[in-house]
């Protein structure tokens, strides 16, 4: 075996055991590297009361609700599965809307509602020019957040 | 690619391709900012803010791309020694941190009118964030020693090390809950963003690698050009150092 060949094995088998080790420890962390759990989730996973923490889905239809003096808001957040009820005083990203997906951080109270103390809202990987939108709307083509819900239902599995 | 790991051949030909390279550059980066800025139709949801997209997304390309032409490199360098391979990983770091930064800051730019935030530590953002300190990292290991060879050694090693975030970057999207969205352009079942939209897209990638290839060769003929200062200088002062340490009547005789 000449010295090239075996540098390059040694290369070889070196970027292997690290491919391994960096699988094993990701796959080790993996509940950690979550940034937000799904509805779903935090029913599954058993998530803390009272502790800091990011909560994420889709603002289902007709759950947003403001109160009198316009900056709190109730909403509903929906994994198609499971839903929170979110409570969250102060201003709302422009993306902020009914279908939208958002990611709230906040608390987990003991009744089972959030209360969020921020709310950042979360766009799908779709681009499209407006009319296409609205022609996507107006032939029934449109699914609203179809790959938000997606991803948010499949991090719900274990 | 024996062939041209030759220097003398490599400054020949890179000579030849430099004009065309930079005129296509410059003619698809400056036809791409047009179709972006001025014929690409806005978002439905995002609006005009989506035009940040035709930088952003090929700075993260290119970052990735220059990155695995860096730990390449550095590969060939380490296995088969071939001297340019040494100086194409050294001049392609700062071109890929530089992409790395532009992507990270107009990502900023653009999830505080979109997220609501101009940072979030989730794991597409937190990855890129390593890549940005992998290049950096490489520059310094690199220029930390006395001795060049060993310092483009250690940094090989680093970067073949530093090859294992690639993946993550692009399926950390995929593998967990994130609030960068998930890809919308390689992806199996075909890419989610209008034709009228990707379009653009493609001409600005092109044009981002077109001009990472420029910038590459030219500071790989800079360096190599200054390599061979660097060694004349040293032979000229070894050659003096030799004439004034000589023999007292050899250097009588000179004058």
């Amino acid at each position: 075996m000449t010295r090239k060949r075996l540098r390059l094995y040694a290369v070889l088998s070196g970027l292997a055991a690290l491919g391994v080790a960096t699988a094993l420890v990701l796959s080790a962390f993996n509940d950690s590297l979550v940034f937000f759990y799904s509805p779903t989730e935090l029913k599954t996973k058993s998530a803390p009361f009272e502790r800091q923490l990011r909560i994420g889905g889709l603002v289902a239809e007709h759950s947003v609700a403001r109160s009198d003096d316009g900056r709190t808001t109730d909403f509903t957040v929906t994994d198609g599965t499971n839903t929170v009820r979110v409570t969250y005083t102060g201003a709302l990203p422009d993306l902020f809307r009914e279908g939208q997906g958002v990611v709230a951080e906040g608390v987990l109270r003991r009744d089972g509602t959030f209360r969020a103390s921020s709310v950042l809202a979360k766009h799908d990987e779709r681009y499209m020019p407006p009319e296409v939108a609205a022609a996507l709307k107006k032939s029934g083509h449109w699914q609203e957040g179809a790959a938000t819900a997606g991803a948010a239902a499949k991090g719900a599995a274990p | 690619m024996h062939r041209f790991a030759n220097p003398t051949r490599f400054m020949r030909a890179s000579a030849l391709v430099l004009p065309w390279l930079a005129v296509a550059t410059a003619l698809l980066l400056g036809a791409g900012l047009l179709l972006a800025l001025f014929v690409a139709p806005p978002d439905y949801q995002q609006g005009e803010s989506v035009r940040i997209m035709y930088v952003h997304v090929p700075a993260a390309w290119l970052a990735s791309a220059a990155y695995l032409s860096l730990a390449v490199a550095s590969a060939i360098a380490l296995i088969w020694r071939h001297p340019l391979a040494d100086i194409a990983a050294q001049e392609a770091a700062p071109i890929g941190a530089v992409f790395t930064a532009i992507c990270l800051l107009s990502g900023s730019l653009w999830g505080k009118p979109m997220w609501g935030a101009w940072w979030v530590w989730d794991a597409r953002l937190t990855s890129m964030l390593v890549l940005f300190f992998l290049y950096l990292g490489y520059i310094a290991l690199v220029n930390a020693f006395d001795d060049e060879e060993r310092g483009a050694r250690a940094g090989a090693i680093l970067a073949l090390v530093g090859v294992v975030d690639l993946p993550i970057i692009k399926f950390s999207v995929d593998w967990w809950n994130t609030l960068h969205q998930p890809a919308s352009v390689f992806r199996l079942g075909g890419p989610t963003i209008a034709v009228s939209m990707l379009a653009p897209l493609l001409v600005m990638a092109l044009g981002f690698t077109l001009f990472f290839a420029t910038v590459l060769l030219l500071r790989m003929r800079a360096a190599i050009l200054a390599r061979k200062l660097r060694a004349l200088r040293r032979a000229e002062a070894e050659a003096a150092g030799r004439f004034a340490a000589g023999p007292r009547d050899a250097a009588g005789s000179v004058l």
